[in-house]
C-alpha cells in the first residue's frame, strides 16, 4: 500500500516527529511503499543540518536523513513555512542573499502541491502534529 | 475510519470530541500523551465505556511504556499494538483522521 506521511510539529517539541518517524519505519519493515514525507507549519525546523543535540540523545534529523538514504525516501519541506522559520536550499540562500544553506541531506524544499499530490497519490494519509 | 488522539484528555478536549464524532464501527488509537484515556478509574474513563460496543479501542504499546503505564490499567477492551499494529491498522480503514 502507498503511504503519504505529513509532520506539522518541530522536533524535541512533543512527540509528533517521533512518532512520525517510528510509523515510517514501521511501514517500510511491512513492505508498503513511503511515497513522500511532507514537513508543514513548525514540522519543517526537523529539515535544519544545522541541529546538533546531545552526542548521547537521539538525532531525530540525522535519522530521517538516514532512513531517507537508506529507502530513497522524498521528504519534502513547506517552502512557504520553511523561509518564515529560516529553513533554505542552496538556491533559496542565494535569491535571498544569505550566506548559507541548512537544509539537511535527503530533504529537499517544494511547494504545497507536493502535499495535494501525495493525498491524491496515497492510499493513506497520516498526519502527526501538535 | 480510524482516528488517532495524540494528547491527554486532561489537556485538551480532542479525545472527547473524537467519541462524539466517531461512527459505530471506527477504530479509536490512543498514541503519545493520548494514552492516559486508556486508564480506567480516571474522570474521563466513564465516557468510554458508554461507546465500547460501537467503536474499537486501541493504545499503543510503546507509548504506554514510556510512560511507566502497566497494561493491567487499562479500561477493559483496549488493545496494545506496537507500530507495526499502527500500520496495520491505518491499512485495515480507509481514512486515518488524527484528533490534534
Amino acid at each position: 500500500m502507498k503511504f503519504g506521511i505529513v509532520v506539522n510539529e518541530g522536533p524535541y517539541t512533543h512527540q509528533a516527529s517521533d512518532s512520525a518517524y517510528q510509523f515510517t519505519k514501521a511501514a517500510l519493515e511491512k513492505g508498503h511503499e513511503v511515497f513522500r514525507v511532507f514537513f508543514y507549519h513548525d514540522g519543517v525546523n526537523n529539515g535544519t543540518r544545522l541541529t546538533v543535540p546531545p552526542q548521547d540523545e537521539r538525532h531525530i534529523q540525522r535519522n530521517w536523513s538516514s532512513l531517507a538514504e537508506e529507502h530513497n525516501l522524498d521528504l519534502v519541506v513547506c517552502i512557504a513555512a520553511a523561509q518564515r522559520r529560516g529553513i533554505l536550499d542552496a538556491d533559496e540562500a542565494k535569491r535571498q542573499g544569505k550566506d548559507t544553506d541548512n537544509i539537511a541531506p535527503g530533504f529537499r524544499i517544494s511547494g504545497l502541491g507536493q502535499l495535494i499530490e501525495a493525498g491524491i497519490q496515497c492510499d493513506r494519509l497520516v498526519i502527526f502534529g501538535d | 475510519m480510524l482516528h488517532t488522539v495524540n494528547k491527554s484528555p486532561f489537556e485538551t478536549s480532542t479525545l472527547l470530541s473524537c467519541l462524539r464524532h466517531a461512527r459505530e464501527g471506527d477504530a479509536v488509537l490512543l498514541i503519545e500523551d493520548g494514552v492516559y484515556g486508556a486508564l480506567k478509574g480516571t474522570t474521563v474513563a466513564g465516557e468510554i465505556w458508554p461507546r465500547k460496543g460501537q467503536l474499537a479501542f486501541y493504545v499503543l504499546g510503546p507509548d504506554l511504556e514510556a510512560r511507566g503505564l502497566d497494561k493491567s490499567r487499562l479500561i477493559d477492551g483496549f488493545k496494545v499494538v506496537d507500530y507495526g499494529g499502527f500500520v496495520d491498522l491505518v491499512a485495515e480503514h480507509d481514512v486515518t483522521q488524527s484528533w490534534l
